[in-house]
């Protein structure tokens, strides 16, 4: 592992680009700005070409020799067949719009950060080997062979890449490029150069259900922890149920919020209102310990993989013979779903269009994928006055609301979050326009890069959304920053007591956890976190 | 992957230090672990946090959660990390031979 660097470091960093141009400007892999290389036993588990040990910081990457043929042969199989990925490769006029746009760039002055550059590095390939103008001429048409040092540039700056597409909301000619990061890394896959940081949660994933390798008998485990502290906490314990064949709805969640801090605080959150729903509406709903991951590591490794990843969710739904699924605090498996799902492992004509079957609410909007999120269902509940909430529980809060990037940009989530926190909570303040909603900056280390050893990277590629956190934190007080996925569960913390240690980060159902009264419950003393709720401590119970 | 050799023993790593495989999990091991961490004497404070995680990962596969890990032990986080000064993650699980946790974590 390297040196953190200080704050004051990344902030003094230089966005002028060097002298020299960036196709003679040589890459420097740096520990700190990479994650580790595929662990090759994972990346034989899922039967992915060329397993094998290398090293990042190796001259030598051991190759396959015809590298390069596989190379090529993966980039014309994709321009015949993504039609997303030629017009990409043509259309950019380079005007720039995207360059500032871009969290890495801002963070690192890197200029092969910029979205356009990035994308630069692959189509500059692309018009060398297949245009003609660019075969005719040259470096003068932005074109240059494919070279060693080319295939380790891809390698390096597509896995400093999040796939978050806030430079797409910029760009005039609509080019997403995350999509071109997704082909770029789909050919390194082809030369087995994944991180291992995606190609072991794939491996996991695929053989237990989740990206942790949570086996059936360690999930239930973990969930009936929950349930104590639940009842130590509420006096009231849940009965959840898991894998139950005929329930109406299947519950899908993140492995993270099982497992890692303060992800567990907002599963707790969950089983409290599903508790809630089952006692006062009868809401007949299951847990699976096989379709026990929403999120899908796949996706940052093929299109492929994320199918085979993606059908265990709907082979669950098919198998428990459920009605429609809810869906978790997660982030990418809302933009597999809402984006991919209905052409790659769809439609999924076994289940029904859902129904709210305490309102009655049918969400059209899921009418395709069948898959109703938390915060939709949530708002619908609220909107109907169907929970018992005591937002007072959570008045030591100030929050704000962090629009994790692909419920915001891949399905169009934005004010259903923000209509439940400010039912469950009264201080709520917004960041600044321009780092919200669909123009909100990301967390810094999405798409699989949220490893130990890139650390340098996923601050720096954070600190445009921590800036935002400060600027309402000295404004306004700011305390809580609430979030709607899993990996800002597991990044945002390290990200906050780096940049703005003031501030505690959070999932909604949390907050909603907290609020929420169970029927028959005890006088609430603390919050889930076990911590004393101000004001509520147990020595003033005397009159109880 | 790296090598080292300690105490008449040879261990395979990882580039964070991990052992490859629990089976070669070792009372060396433990030793070399202590001496990469800094940690001037094992008392039985963290021989417990070793056998609590070594425990649950021989019954699930993976190492329990920080709360499991905290409520088994009865030692809070804080003073987890007092015994194990690169947290229970890098520290004590690195000691007792587990593998890193990975995924939205």
């Amino acid at each position: 592992m390297s040196d953190t660097p200080k704050p004051e470091e990344i902030l003094s960093r230089s966005h002028t680009p060097p002298k020299t141009g960036w196709m003679d400007t040589p890459i420097n892999i740096r520990p700190g700005m990479y994650c580790y290389a595929s662990n090759p036993k994972s990346v034989d588990y899922v039967g992915l070409p060329y397993p094998r040990q290398w090293n990042p910081m190796e001259d030598d990457w051991n190759l396959p020799e015809n590298w390069k043929e596989i190379i090529f042969e993966g980039m014309r199989d994709r321009l015949d067949r993504f039609r997303s990925f030629k017009v990409f490769m043509d259309i950019c006029v380079r005007c720039g719009a995207c360059a500032d746009k871009c969290h890495f760039f801002i963070g690192t002055g890197d200029p092969k950060n910029m979205p356009v550059l990035r994308a630069e590095l692959i189509r500059s390939v692309y018009r060398n080997d297949f245009t003609r103008f660019g075969k005719i001429f040259g470096k003068m048409a932005g074109a240059r062979p494919m070279t060693l040092d080319v295939l380790k540039e891809w390698w390096y700056y597509l896995f400093q890449c999040t796939e978050c597409r806030r430079c797409s909301v910029f760009c005039p000619y609509g080019i997403d490029t995350a999509e071109i990061t997704i082909i770029g890394r789909e050919l390194l896959n082809l030369l087995g150069l994944n991180i291992d940081w995606i190609a072991t949660p794939v491996a996991n994933c695929y053989r237990t259900g989740n990206h942790l390798g949570i086996q059936p008998h360690a999930y239930k485990d973990m969930i009936d922890f929950f349930c104590e502290d639940i009842e130590e906490i509420t006096g009231v314990l849940p009965k959840p149920s898991l894998n139950r064949k005929g329930a109406e709805i299947l519950f899908i969640t993140p492995s993270g919020d099982v497992f890692a801090d303060p992800g567990t605080y907002t599963a707790m959150g969950y089983l409290i209102l599903f508790d809630f729903l089952e006692k006062k509406y009868g809401l007949d709903i299951t847990w699976s310990t096989y379709a026990s991951e929403g999120g899908n590591f796949g996706f940052f490794t093929s299109h492929e993989t994320m199918k085979r990843l993606n059908a265990k969710m709907y082979a669950e739904a098919k198998r428990l013979g459920v009605k429609w699924i809810l869906g978790g605090e997660c982030g990418h498996m809302w933009r597999v779903i809402n984006q991919y799902m209905d052409t790659m492992n769809g439609p999924a004509d076994h289940l029904e269009v859902p129904v709210s079957p305490i309102t009655g609410t049918r969400f059209e909007n899921a009418a395709s994928t069948r898959m109703v999120h938390i915060t939709e269902f949530l708002s619908d509940l609220i909107y109907h006055d169907k929970l018992d909430l005591d937002p007072s529980r959570n008045d030591h809060l100030k929050v704000t609301f962090h629009d994790s990037c692909n419920p915001a940009r891949g399905m169009g989530l934005l004010d259903e979050p923000r209509y439940v926190i400010q039912s469950v909570c009264k201080n709520f303040y917004e960041m600044p326009s321009n780092t919200i909603r669909e123009q909100t900056f990301c967390c810094g280390s999405g798409a699989g890069l949220n490893a130990g050893e890139d650390m340098e990277l996923r601050l720096s590629g954070g600190l445009p959304r921590a800036n935002a956190v400060r600027h309402v934190h000295e404004k306004h007080g700011v305390n809580m920053l609430a979030c709607i996925c899993a990996i800002d569960r597991a990044v945002l913390p390290p990200l906050m007591e780096y940049w703005v240690p003031e501030v505690d980060v959070t999932g909604i159902c949390e907050m909603v956890g907290n609020a929420l009264n169970l029927p028959g419950q005890k006088k609430r003393t603390t919050d889930l976190r076990s911590e004393d709720l101000p004001g509520m401590e147990e020595e003033e119970d005397a009159d109880e | 992957m790296p090598q080292v050799e300690f105490m008449g023993k040879t261990f395979t790593i990882d580039e964070d230090g991990f052992i490859d495989s629990f089976e070669n999990w070792c009372e060396e091991w433990v030793q070399w672990v202590k001496k990469e961490e800094g940690i001037d004497e094992l008392s039985d404070e963290h021989k417990k946090v070793i056998e609590v995680l070594q425990d649950y990962y021989k019954k699930n596969g993976i190492a329990p959660m920080v709360r499991v890990l905290s409520k088994v032990t009865g030692f809070k986080l804080k003073h987890i990390y007092e015994l194990f000064p690169s947290g229970p993650g890098k520290g004590a699980c690195k000691m007792a031979g587990l593998p890193k946790p990975t995924g939205c974590v």
